[in-house]
């Protein structure tokens, strides 16, 4: 693994060492001791391991995540996921309390758990470490891995945990804490009187809270958060995402120093190919997709099969012969996604927008569509083949469509009467479909819902 | 070359003509005076980095650059406008100032060139008086004249932002945040990741259009009196907010030109909020959300967090005379069929809505009372009263309290009109409100850029009268724009002065390590 230097020595006093001795010394690390079950994943490992385990602890670890954000993709509920985990963990990537043991944190069998964790969880950094993309979809889940465990803990075990942390937090004296009783109690929703009173508060920075904060279920005086005991694992929580982050950055950074490995860097990157099934990705081959080719003209007999996100927003562009700026992306990157090429693309909006004049086509519209299939802006280096088609997660969580703008999925931004009116439209009468329609988006399954239709239409 | 504009500041064009005029346009009419104009814009257009040893010849070297005793050099002093009298009839200006329009270019220009207070701007924006990378890697936008948009200008120093603003002169200009790396670099750095932002005052933005369902005054782009007071509602709700709960102390409220305003927060804690903060903290400041469809727009739990306690607090008083008496917003029946909406009680509103057919034109003021009359006299069986309290404080809540535009809080890039600059549609200037003075604030009796550039001429106009000796005033201090550039400039004091201490203590803390 690469070894990373948290603190770096003081330029001033640098200069006393002896280089020529020093740079030859052999290096001593403090050998990782796992005393809780939890890790923050602050120190990377150290010891050998093989590389057959270095790889089997990697995809082990990969399982578990995929099936996370399998589950995130579904909309479970925390406790559907923590159902649905809890044995795929026991068999993948067991990590038991140190209770489970009469030895204690220095049972064999808890130290190669907590050793395979910790190690996976760095291997694993430094495959996701490449691209913001990835990056950002490792902390996420691991995060809620992190989340699923901490809650799982031992709540003796957990507190000792928390307090191994050595976080920034002030403890409020019983005597602001009856001065500003009836604030805390006020601003702390089902919290009980007894509890406010004998409960434990701490005092810290806003900022380290701020989902608490967002919602406005904390006591703010003068920039600092009372949080009570209770609330203890969003703060912990913000400190992993916080460190996985930055491990991340230095992850990235650190990378090309692997460049000339023929060992690991294979691995790596086979881990974070196996991680990006998920989501859609645009296959790099150029050749065309089997099929007949797609063009411009061939688009309005194929809407009728597009899934309803994108055939609302054909139907809207049909209507209005225009797209607000969310849903000419969403679309142009579906279309890029089924093969239209970029000169097809942009004679296919060309006409689509027949309100408007060329020169305002060419000036305001033109260099989106080429941006969106990479063909303009940034870095030409970096920005490869443009983006990605969107993926249901992408369109069901990132800007939800506002006044006039008809992007999104339907079956989450629309209201359900809405909802029925489009899917008639589009064909869908049976009834019972457009029932298990209904009860799949009150429970917020919206995948569900559209395989449903999906479903129909192949049977139909 | 401070004489071209101070000659004529306010440029004699026929109303035909008054929008048209670019610096560079060919001249309509050939007069002594405008000749002498375009000719100096076009030494300005040539090298606008010598503009300033481009002095007409007739003006004395020395006239334009007495201001030695003065350490405020971007205010061109009176001097410069003593020696105009040579060139151009003094009673030119004033009789012609009613006419002119403020989108001018030449009014902009002299607005920029006398009165625009480049030097509080700049420490404000670098929190010191040295010129450090807070204002040399912060990115400035220009809107042109034509309306074409320059985004990641960036400038060394304030004296600097002075010269291609005048070079430049724009409508309007916008501030954003400080970058990792100049923003004139942004091109040339290796990685694309190394430039991104680091810093931005906390902003936010009050614009009265989002209350135009419950305004019952103006609409649009219009305000009066009335429905100001929406805004100095929000002021005193907000700002109390960030002070007490969030500890800002360097709050700086300006008035948006037109129909809103801003709020500039400087402390050093704000200015390092990333985005995920600023949209904790915009959330802990957002209550009314959704659409005018969407029924009942507050809902909030009880008890009432201690933010909504004291806002509710400030709001109760306004809500009796600000929208009761003077939006009187359930005047008309099918109005106060929403306030029943919004009511829990269906035996009550029955009764409420009996007693109001039948007295129609009932004022607002008696509605709202009759709830509690009526709820007191038995109406209905059912009633609810806690129900029916939350629901009039939800009320009370949905009318008066903030709508932010919460997009404006969230992100460090998104860019602010700088205060001082001119309304492009109104022609007023983008003063601060002194907070102290809040309820006094009129945003009618805000000065537009016309009238200053009047004031100044009518007080050369006296001063030259009286040849009265002594230190000479600067150009915003003969105007009514003084009070808010006095205002401004105590504040940044204030600001600066928090700032020192706060390096200084960085500074021991770092000596303590070793």
């Amino acid at each position: 693994m690469i070894r990373q230097d948290y603190n770096r020595i003081d330029p001033k006093r640098r200069s006393t060492l002896d280089h020529k001795k020093k740079q030859f010394a052999t290096p001593t690390y403090k050998q990782q001791e796992y005393p809780h079950r939890l890790n923050l994943y602050e120190i990377p490992p150290t010891a050998e391991i093989t590389l057959e385990q270095f790889e089997q602890w990697a995809i082990d670890r990969l399982r578990i995540l995929a099936e996370l954000e399998a589950c995130s993709f579904r909309n479970k509920t925390l406790t559907e996921t923590a159902a649905y985990i809890t044995p795929l963990l026991q068999k993948w990537l067991p990590l038991h309390s140190n209770s489970s043991s009469s030895a204690g944190a220095q049972d064999e069998n808890l130290k190669l758990e907590r050793q395979k964790d910790h190690y996976s969880h760095f291997i694993l950094r430094l495959a996701f470490s490449s691209t913001e993309d990835l990056r950002r979809r490792f902390a996420r889940i691991e995060c809620s891995l992190f989340k699923l465990r901490f809650q799982n803990d031992d709540a003796r075990e957990r507190q000792a945990f928390v307090e191994s942390l050595q976080l920034d937090w002030e403890v409020v004296s019983e005597e602001e804490k009856r001065t500003l009783a009836t604030d805390l109690q006020n601003a702390t929703p089902g919290l009980r009187k007894q509890e406010v009173e004998e409960g434990g508060w701490f005092k810290v920075d806003f900022e380290t809270v701020p989902e608490l904060v967002e919602s406005r279920r904390v006591f703010l005086k003068r920039g600092k958060a009372y949080v009570p005991v209770r609330e203890q694992m969003s703060m912990v929580l913000a400190g992993f995402n916080e460190r996985v982050d930055k491990g991340l950055e230095l992850a990235a950074r650190a990378l090309p120093r692997l460049d000339e490995d023929d060992r690991l860097t294979p691995i790596l990157n086979h881990l974070s190919r196996n991680f990006a099934t998920p989501d859609s990705t645009l296959s790099d081959s150029d050749s065309a997709l089997p099929g007949a080719p797609i063009n411009a003209a061939s688009i309005d007999h194929l809407s009728q099969h597009f899934p309803l996100c994108m055939r609302n927003l054909y139907m809207t562009l049909r209507k209005n012969s225009h797209l607000k700026h969310f849903g000419r992306l969403q679309y142009t990157l579906f279309l890029k996604g089924i093969g239209l090429t970029l000169e097809d693309c942009l004679i296919f909006w060309r006409q689509a927008f027949k309100l408007i004049t060329d020169d305002t086509f060419n000036k305001e519209y033109r260099y989106n569509v080429r941006h969106a299939y990479g063909e303009v802006g940034g870095d030409a280096t970096r920005r490869g083949r443009g983006y990605s088609p969107f993926s249901c997660q992408k369109i069901l969580t990132e800007h939800p469509p506002g006044s006039g703008e008809s992007h999104g999925c339907p079956y989450r931004h629309f209201s359900a009467d809405n909802l029925t009116t489009l899917l008639q439209t589009t064909g869908v009468n049976d009834r019972d479909v457009l029932r298990g329609v209904k009860e799949d988006v009150e429970k917020k399954r919206y995948h569900i819902a559209c395989n449903r239709v999906f479903d129909w239409y192949v049977h139909f | 070359m401070p004489h071209s504009t101070v000659t004529d500041p306010v440029a004699p064009s026929s109303p035909t003509e008054e929008d048209s005029v670019l610096p560079d346009a060919p001249p309509h009419a050939v007069d002594e005076v405008k000749e002498e104009r375009e000719e100096a814009d076009e030494n300005e257009q040539e090298d606008g980095d010598t503009i300033r040893e481009a002095p007409k010849a007739d003006v004395k070297l020395e006239d334009i650059f007495n201001d030695d005793d003065e350490d405020d050099d971007e205010f061109s002093s009176s001097g410069a406008a003593t020696a105009k009298v040579e060139s151009s009839p003094p009673a030119a200006p004033l009789q012609l100032a009613p006419a002119a329009k403020y989108t001018d270019p030449e009014v902009m220009l002299a607005f920029y060139q006398r009165l625009f207070p480049f030097r509080y701007l700049f420490q404000w924006l670098n929190h010191s008086m040295k010129p450090s990378n807070d204002f040399g890697h912060r990115e400035f936008a220009f809107t042109l004249q034509n309306d074409a948009y320059l985004r990641y200008q960036s400038f060394p120093t304030g004296d600097l932002l002075r010269k291609d603003i005048l070079r430049l002169n724009p409508s309007r200009f916008e501030i954003g945040p400080v970058y990792t790396a100049n923003p004139r670099d942004r091109k040339t750095l290796r990685k694309s990741t190394a430039f991104r932002p680091i810093a931005k005052e906390l902003v936010f933005d009050i614009d009265l259009t989002d209350y135009d369902e419950i305004r019952t005054c103006c609409d649009k782009a219009n305000i009066c009196h009335k429905c100001w007071s929406f805004v100095t509602m929000a002021i005193k709700v907000v700002d109390a907010a960030l002070r007490e709960d969030f500890g800002f102390e360097h709050i700086m409220w300006v008035y948006s030109g037109r129909r809103g305003a801003h709020a500039w927060i400087s402390d050093k804690r704000a200015r390092n909020m990333d985005d995920q903060k600023r949209k904790a903290l915009a959330g802990y400041l957002e209550l009314i959300k959704g659409g005018a469809q969407s029924g009942k727009r507050v809902n909030v739990k009880r008890p009432l967090h201690p933010h909504l306690a004291r806002s509710l607090d400030i709001l109760k008083d306004h809500f009796q005379r600000d929208i009761l008496e003077d939006q009187d917003p359930w005047a008309e029946p099918q109005k106060a069929e929403r306030l029943l909406q919004l009511l829990p009680d269906k035996a009550l509103n029955d009764a409420l809505r009996k007693k109001w057919d039948t007295a129609p034109g009932r004022s607002s003021t008696s509605k709202w009372a009759d709830i509690d009359a009526l709820a007191k006299s038995g109406a209905s069986k059912t009633l609810d009263g806690k129900a029916l309290l939350d629901a009039k404080q939800d009320i009370v809540l949905e009318y008066t309290y903030p709508r932010l535009d919460v997009e404006v809080s969230k992100k460090q890039i998104h860019l602010l009109k700088s205060p001082f600059v001119i309304h492009p549609k109104t022609g007023r200037v983008c003063v601060p409100i002194d907070t102290r003075r809040l309820a006094k604030f009129d945003p009618l009796g805000v000065p537009t850029v016309t009238e200053l550039l009047g004031e100044i001429d009518e007080y050369d106009g006296r001063d030259l009268r009286e040849e009265g000796e002594g230190k000479k005033a600067q150009d915003y201090e003969k105007t009514s724009l003084k009070p808010y550039v006095d205002y401004f400039r105590s504040y940044v004091a204030g600001l600066l002065k928090d700032e020192k201490g706060v390096k200084r203590e960085r500074e021991d803390d770092d000596a303590m390590e070793f």
